[in-house]
């Protein structure tokens, strides 16, 4: 790990998420250096989404540690939490935009309800953001006129307009042409470098993952396989993640016992 | 399955169920707790309830209402009028119709009938709105910019309806006497303005009060019943669907009974 910064600015300890009975998440351990690109990858179900609703503070761990920057999410006051909220921005899936609002209002919003800006001083701010993901001019449509990739790049400027420390991506590239979503993947790389934000990516797509990233954290059945950078990954003899990488199907294990029981019991 | 698993499952079932509803009202009660602390106290904690957004609320809760509600509550008014000249005609009781229509209406049918029509316009639209909402992630993107979900969405509906719902109230009482006079002053051989004038006579000044009182409860409901449908929502569009037809039926049983047990308490 980076010697020069010794302090994560993402620290997970012995997680453990429970849905009613059903444990998702197991002692999962995590940390992200500043100014690194991680990429949280994993299958569907693998307990990635989870993770990320932890680490936005969606969700607050019963069980193990979540601290962003330095801030421990369990015990964190209200006012804590909204101050650690400024310092980072989200990017979701579907984008999120408000859908009563125009592009424009949807990227001041931060800025309008954190801070005491005159007017002007929002528009230029929201409109350079705009600029920033190549949107400059599309401030006064609505988000039902936009494409799925002007979405995501729209979600991408609300979530950067306070300039935050830390960026979570989730799913940038999930319902988009290959061309837009190797576009946002630029994207990504020249916030990091313009800005020197510390990225959290939440993907399943491989390709944009080992283009992005500079470490890769995989999950799996809600357990971390191994975190380390590109090349370590790809490397690895584990066969799970050379079943993600190599989209192997996996192997259907039958109990024939279970099996029957699903198949007979009532509520099974 | 044993058979004594077998023979508690029912009331397996309805413990669930109870628990459930439990923690619905708690969740209830914690949603109007919640939505009051923010509008009188969220500017102290940087979590300020929009003045912008109250107004916003009372035209699409009370304003756009005005319509259809002085339209039906007319219409009752009439109803009333009819029916209470047969009966007490009977008795050749006429002349009490004037006291039996101010007071039922003030006490009753107003506010009722305004609670049913605001409940079918803004309980659903509620519900459909935080539900959508919540579906799209709007909620969540919410929330980690910032901006607490209850204060952004529920306290301006909730301050908003118990500003509008006791107006509108008030204009229905109007309208309702209105209609009874309407129909009634040919029988009884007076003038509308006598009628009215009769009408103000009767009245006590608590009459009136209780109307307003229940309307404050049923604005109370609404707006509870309707949010904490919408906050609720899983299950994609079809979810947003079915919450909204959840809360208008649970939040108008809820007023009626409402309505039911406040008469009980306030006339003996």
């Amino acid at each position: 790990m980076n010697a020069e910064s010794p302090q994560p600015l993402i620290e997970v300890e012995k997680l453990n998420v429970w849905f009613g009975r059903r444990q998702v998440l197991f002692d999962v351990d995590f940390a992200v250096m500043p100014g690194e690109i991680r990429v949280i990858m994993g299958g569907s179900g693998s307990g990635k989404s989870t993770l990320l609703r932890h680490l936005l503070g969606l969700l607050r761990p019963r069980s193990g540690r979540v601290r962003i920057l330095g801030t421990d999410i369990a015990s964190a006051s209200p006012e804590e939490l909204l101050k650690l909220r400024t310092q980072m921005g989200v990017s979701f899936q579907g984008g999120a935009l408000f859908t009563s609002m125009t592009v424009g209002d949807n990227v001041a919003l931060p800025l309008r309800e954190h801070q005491k800006l005159d007017e002007t001083t929002v528009r230029i701010m929201s409109r350079l953001k705009l600029e920033v993901v190549n949107l400059g001019g599309f401030q006064d449509l609505m988000p039902s006129q936009l494409s799925g990739g002007m979405i995501k790049r729209a979600a991408l400027a609300r979530a950067i307009v306070m300039d935050p420390k830390l960026l979570f991506f989730d799913e940038p590239s999930a319902g988009l042409d290959p061309v837009v979503s190797a576009e946002l993947d630029e994207l990504i790389l020249r916030l990091r470098d313009a800005l020197r934000m510390t990225i959290v990516v939440v993907t399943h797509e491989l390709e944009s993952a080992f283009k992005i990233a500079d470490s890769i954290t995989v999950l799996d059945k809600g357990r971390i396989l191994m975190t380390g950078p590109v090349a370590e990954v790809r490397a690895s003899p584990n066969e799970r993640i050379q079943d993600l990488l190599n989209r192997r199907p996996r192997p259907v294990e039958v109990d024939t016992d279970e099996y029957l029981r699903r198949l007979t019991e009532e509520d099974a | 399955m044993s058979f004594l698993e077998q023979a508690t499952k029912p009331v397996n079932r309805l413990g669930r169920k109870a628990v459930a509803a439990v923690a619905e009202l708690g969740y209830i009660g914690l949603l109007l707790l919640e939505s009051l602390y923010f509008a009188i106290a969220g500017w102290r904690v940087g979590q300020p309830v929009r003045v912008r957004m109250v107004f916003e609320q009372m035209r699409q809760v009370g304003v756009d209402a005005i319509p259809i509600v002085l339209l039906l509550s007319f219409t009752v008014g009439v109803m009333l009028g009819i029916q209470f000249i047969a009966a007490l005609s009977e008795f050749g009781a006429e002349n009490q119709v004037v006291i039996a229509v101010a007071k039922s209406v003030t006490r009753e049918f107003a506010v009722l009938i305004t609670g049913i029509v605001v409940a079918g316009r803004s309980g659903s639209s509620f519900a459909a709105r935080i539900g959508s909402m919540n579906v799209s992630q709007e909620v969540d993107a919410l929330a980690v910019i910032g901006i607490e979900p209850v204060r952004y969405l529920a306290s301006p509906a909730l301050v908003a309806m118990l500003i509008m719902l006791p107006v509108l109230t008030i204009l229905a009482n109007g309208a309702s006497i209105l209609g009874a006079a309407l129909y009634c002053s040919p029988t009884l051989d007076v003038s509308i303005g006598a009628y009215v004038v009769q009408t103000l006579n009767s009245l006590e000044p608590w009459d009136i009060g209780q109307g307003l009182a229940k309307s404050f409860v049923f604005a109370a409901l609404i707006t509870l019943v309707g949010v904490s449908t919408g906050f609720s929502v899983t299950g994609g569009a079809e979810g947003v669907g079915r919450a909204t037809t959840r809360a208008v039926v649970l939040s108008i049983s809820a007023l009626v009974i409402a309505d039911m047990m406040f008469s009980y308490f306030l006339n003996r």
